[in-house]
C-alpha cells in the first residue's frame, strides 16, 4: 500500500480540452490523473470521446497550463475598450446640429 | 461570518461562480467536498446493483448496453473524485472513507435487485430522479463541478433511454413480464420518493444557501413526479401510493415518504449496504496489483 501511495503521488494531472465539431473552439472538459502521457491519452479517450461526442481532444499536463487572471490597467487605456467610445451621446448631438432625425424616426 | 465571507456569500447568491484557485470560505470548501464526494461515491456504488445483471441480461444487446452504462457511471465517479481531489481530499482517502462506512452514498444503491424488472426501473426512474438533481447542478457556484455535470447529464439521458426501452419491451411482452415490472415499481417507489431528501426548505438548506444546489429537495421531487408519473400511468402501471394525485394548484400530493427508513439506510443499515461495501473492499484489494504494475511500468 505504501508503495502504491508513493507511486500514486508520482502521477500527473492532465487537463483535457474537447472539440465538439470541426471548426469549433476547444473547451475545457475536465481532468484525468495518469502516470504518463500514454495513459493520459487513453483515459482521456475513454472519458471524453467514447460516445462520439468529440472530434478532437487536447491533453495537457496541468503544470504546462499558464493561467493569467490579473489584468491591471493602471493607465486607464480606455481606447482599448468598447466603453472608450461613447458614440450614442455624440451622435445625438451631431444629429441635432445637422437637424436630422434618427433612422428609425424617419 | 467575516466581511470577506459575507462578500463571497453575496457573490454566489447572485449567480457568481468560483474556480479552484479562487479564495473560498472553509465552510464552503467543506460543504463542497462533502456533497461532491457523496455524489462520487454514489456513482461508484451505483454500478454494483447493475453489475449483478451483466451475466444475466436477457440478450447480447442488453448485456452490452448494461456494460456500457456501468462504464459510464464509473467514469462519472472518476471525474467527480478528481474535482474533490482538487478541493483538497485525495481519491485514496475518499475510497477509504467509503469502504470503511465513514462517508455516505445514495439511498437507492443500498437495495437488492430481485428481477430484470428492477434493472429497467433503476435505469429509467432512478436515473430520471438523478438527472433532475444533476441538472440543478449545472448552475452550481463551483464551476469545475458544474462543467463536468454537462457530460454527466448527457450520458444519464442515454441511460434513461435504455431503461425506458427495457420497460417498454417488457410491457409489450407477456403478462408475466408486465407483472415483473409492476412488482419492481412497487419495490422501488418508496426509495424513489425518498431520493431527493427530506423536505427542508431551500432557504434553510446549507447546500442551497451556498448555491451548490440550485433548487430545494421538495421542488426536485415535484419535478420528478411531474415528469414521470404520467409516463408510468400511460403504460398501465399503478403507482403504489393511493394518495398520489395532482391537486388544483398543480402540486402533487403524496403519502409522506418514510424519512426514518431513509436515515436508517444511508447510515449503513440498508438491506445490501454491507454486502456491497464488502464487494468494493474486495475489489480494491484484488486490483491493488494492477495499480502497482501500471504505476511501476509507467514510471
Amino acid at each position: 500500500m505504501g508503495q502504491a501511495r508513493r507511486a500514486h503521488r508520482s502521477s500527473v494531472i492532465y487537463e483535457v480540452f474537447r472539440q465538439e465539431r470541426k471548426g469549433q473552439p476547444f473547451a475545457h472538459a475536465g481532468s484525468v490523473e495518469a502516470p504518463n502521457d500514454a495513459f493520459a491519452d487513453w483515459y482521456a479517450r475513454e472519458e471524453f470521446g467514447r460516445r462520439g461526442e468529440s472530434v478532437a481532444l487536447w491533453v495537457v499536463p496541468r503544470d504546462s497550463v499558464h493561467e493569467i487572471s490579473e489584468f491591471a490597467d493602471e493607465l486607464e487605456r480606455n481606447y482599448h475598450r468598447v466603453d472608450g467610445y461613447p458614440l450614442k451621446e455624440k451622435l445625438r448631438e451631431a444629429r441635432e446640429r445637422a437637424g436630422t432625425a434618427a433612422p428609425g424616426d424617419r | 461570518m467575516t466581511a470577506q465571507e459575507q462578500e463571497f456569500l453575496d457573490y454566489v447568491q447572485s449567480g457568481g461562480q468560483v474556480e479552484t484557485s479562487d479564495w473560498m470560505p472553509d465552510d464552503y470548501r467543506a460543504k463542497l467536498i462533502k456533497f461532491i464526494e457523496m455524489h462520487g461515491n454514489s456513482e461508484l456504488m451505483g454500478v454494483l446493483p447493475e453489475r449483478e445483471w451483466i451475466l444475466r441480461a436477457p440478450t447480447l444487446q442488453r448485456k452490452l448496453a448494461l456494460t456500457a452504462k456501468v462504464q459510464d457511471e464509473v467514469g462519472h465517479s472518476q471525474l467527480i473524485y478528481r474535482v474533490v481531489e482538487d478541493l483538497g481530499k485525495p481519491r485514496d482517502e475518499c475510497l477509504e472513507d467509503l469502504i470503511s462506512g465513514k462517508s455516505k452514498f445514495h439511498n437507492v444503491f443500498h437495495y437488492p435487485t430481485k428481477t430484470w424488472g428492477d434493472v429497467g426501473v433503476i435505469a429509467w426512474l432512478v436515473d430520471a430522479a438523478a438527472i433532475i438533481s444533476q441538472k440543478a447542478l449545472l448552475k452550481c457556484s463551483y464551476a469545475p463541478y458544474a462543467r463536468i455535470m454537462k457530460k454527466i447529464c448527457w450520458e444519464e439521458s442515454f441511460h434513461i433511454l435504455h431503461g425506458r426501452d427495457v420497460i417498454l419491451t417488457m410491457m409489450n411482452g407477456t403478462d408475466e413480464q408486465r407483472e415483473l415490472v409492476q412488482e419492481a415499481l412497487d419495490r422501488w417507489w418508496g426509495p424513489l420518493m425518498q431520493f431527493h431528501g427530506n423536505p427542508i426548505a431551500a432557504e434553510e438548506d446549507p447546500m442551497y444557501i451556498w448555491r451548490i444546489k440550485s433548487q430545494g429537495n421538495g421542488e426536485a421531487r415535484q419535478q420528478f413526479l411531474d415528469g414521470y408519473v404520467p409516463q408510468i400511468w400511460e403504460l398501465g402501471l399503478t403507482v403504489p401510493d393511493p394518495k398520489l394525485r395532482k391537486n388544483d394548484n398543480d402540486v402533487w400530493e403524496f403519502t409522506e415518504p418514510d424519512w426514518e427508513e431513509l436515515k436508517h439506510v444511508v447510515t449503513g443499515h440498508g438491506p445490501r449496504t454491507q454486502d456491497r461495501l464488502g464487494l468494493r473492499r474486495t475489489a480494491r484489494d484484488e486490483t491493488e496489483w494492477v495499480r502497482r504494475v501500471v504505476l511501476t511500468e509507467a514510471a
